[in-house]
């Protein structure tokens, strides 16, 4: 079973949906006890940072989604989800985040038009198991204002150009995050996801 | 790179699609969800439906086929149509829908642009501008462009954009249904005017408006209803115009 931590905020059903077609067990949950006991944990995310942690200490999640994260099972953030696993965000004010990677959100330049809206191309820069099958510079729909900093210890595994380069996949061990929502990007989305779900199974069969 | 997005409108009543679509081989052309799974596999970027169900149930209805949709497809969608409240919006976004589209209510209670936005993110919350041409600017029309208002629409734009709105979906009451193409000096003003994305829409009437749109008219959008529901035009073929003339669209 793959769990979708629900705190409480936006859009979680598409990412079940998407799941639902990939014929994949999958539950939205903020349960601290079946997001420790999932095969792989997913943590999608549209809205405003500080009020997802918000949510997320309101609803006792903290410890469960840091756990999750440093237990070598797969677990993977989407679009704000990916945000929230670093240490901070810059978005209206300072924010701390789940500091499960280390690095910080930052805001798109006043130059540009934001939100970044629509599909956009990844570029490969380092081998990612979420990215097998895909090829290079494949289209996803991103929607955001803000844009994560890795810093070190994780990798950019994908970029993506808009006004400046920047960080779209990391990867981290077995934690990973994309900016996009591959639960809308279409076949090449699902395809990703269909990979996550691939080392889900793996990790339950390594115990 | 970012792409430029085409969009197909899919206006609904009682849970049908109104205009014709012209799909061969489906089996229900008037069941949206058939219609959006279509234009999503000829390469639709997104789309957009517009209940307009005419009744107190439309908040039913709407849910119902944000739900519908989100289970069949797998590319971003907009949904608009008797939305009054912050509950109306989450509700919507919770059945799966990636962004809400508001018009009148938008301009009967602006707040609710901000309550949406700051509750879901401003990438969620579309204002659709119905603007009608009047001398050398372009006066906001609500009720599905019955009623004016008095409000200037690149004003309102910059308004609606300080108030939190992600994007602007803009149509022109005078080019809309004529197609004739867009009217793309209202929507080169409103892109000059806010830092938001902002859609195209009314006045299709093949690619080269399309692509003007796009180009001369600045908008990051393209939204057509009937070049499409009646077949006059792929999206492919549209995208292919596009990209000979070096736009940038998704393949």
């Amino acid at each position: 079973m793959i769990a979708i931590i629900d705190y409480g905020l936006g859009n979680l059903e598409s990412v079940k949906y998407a799941l639902d077609r990939l014929e994949r067990a999958s539950e939205l949950t903020s349960d601290p006890e079946r997001i420790l006991s999932a095969d792989g944990v997913i943590l999608p995310g549209v809205g405003a940072f500080g009020r997802a942690m918000e949510m997320f200490g309101r609803r006792n999640l903290l410890e469960a989604a840091r756990e999750a994260a440093g237990s070598g099972r797969p677990f993977m953030g989407i679009c704000l989800g990916q945000q929230l696993l670093l240490s901070v965000s810059a978005e209206h004010g300072t924010h701390e985040g789940l500091d499960i990677i280390p690095g910080k959100v930052v805001r798109f330049g006043e130059d540009l038009t934001v939100p970044h809206m629509g599909w956009n191309q990844v570029r490969q820069d380092g081998p990612c198991p979420l990215l097998e099958g895909i090829a290079d510079e494949s289209f996803f729909y991103f929607a955001h204002s803000y844009y994560v900093v890795p810093g070190e210890r994780a990798a950019a595994v994908g970029t993506t150009e808009y006004g400046r380069r920047f960080a779209s996949v990391i990867q981290s061990g077995m934690v990973f995050g994309t900016q996009f929502h591959p639960e809308k990007s279409g076949p090449v989305g699902l395809r990703m996801l269909s990979n996550f779900c691939g080392l889900c199974d793996r990790s339950e069969c390594t115990g | 790179m970012l792409a430029k997005r085409i969009i197909p409108c899919l206006d609904v009543k009682n849970g049908r699609v109104v205009k014709g679509t012209s799909f061969v081989n489906l089996r229900d052309a008037g069941d949206p969800v058939e219609c959006g799974r279509r234009y999503s596999e000829e390469g639709a970027d997104e789309l957009v439906f517009l209940d307009i169900t005419a009744t107190l149930d439309v908040r039913q209805t709407v849910r119902k086929l944000a739900a519908a949709v989100g289970r069949e497809v797998f590319i971003p969608y907009a949904i608009g149509g008797g939305i009054r409240t912050l509950d109306d919006i989450r509700a919507l976004l919770q059945a799966g829908a990636e962004k809400i589209s508001i018009n009148t209510q938008a301009v009967r209670t602006p707040e609710l642009i901000t309550e949406g936005s700051e509750a879901f993110g401003n990438q969620a919350v579309v204002v659709a501008v119905d603007a009608l041409r009047t001398g050398e600017s372009w006066e906001v029309y609500v009720g599905a462009g019955t009623t004016p208002t008095g409000i200037d629409a690149i004003e309102w734009a910059r308004q609606v954009e300080r108030l939190g709105a992600g994007e602007i979906l803009l149509t022109s009451i005078d080019a809309d249904g004529h197609k004739a193409g867009y009217d793309c000096e209202l929507t080169a003003r409103v892109a000059d005017a806010v830092s938001i994305p902002v859609i195209a829409s009314g006045g299709a009437g093949g690619p080269e408006d399309i692509y003007r749109a796009l180009t001369e008219g600045k908008a990051d959008a393209a939204l057509a209803a009937s070049i499409f529901h009646y077949g006059q035009y792929s999206i492919r073929e549209v995208k292919d115009y596009l990209r000979q003339r070096g736009v940038h669209v998704r393949t």
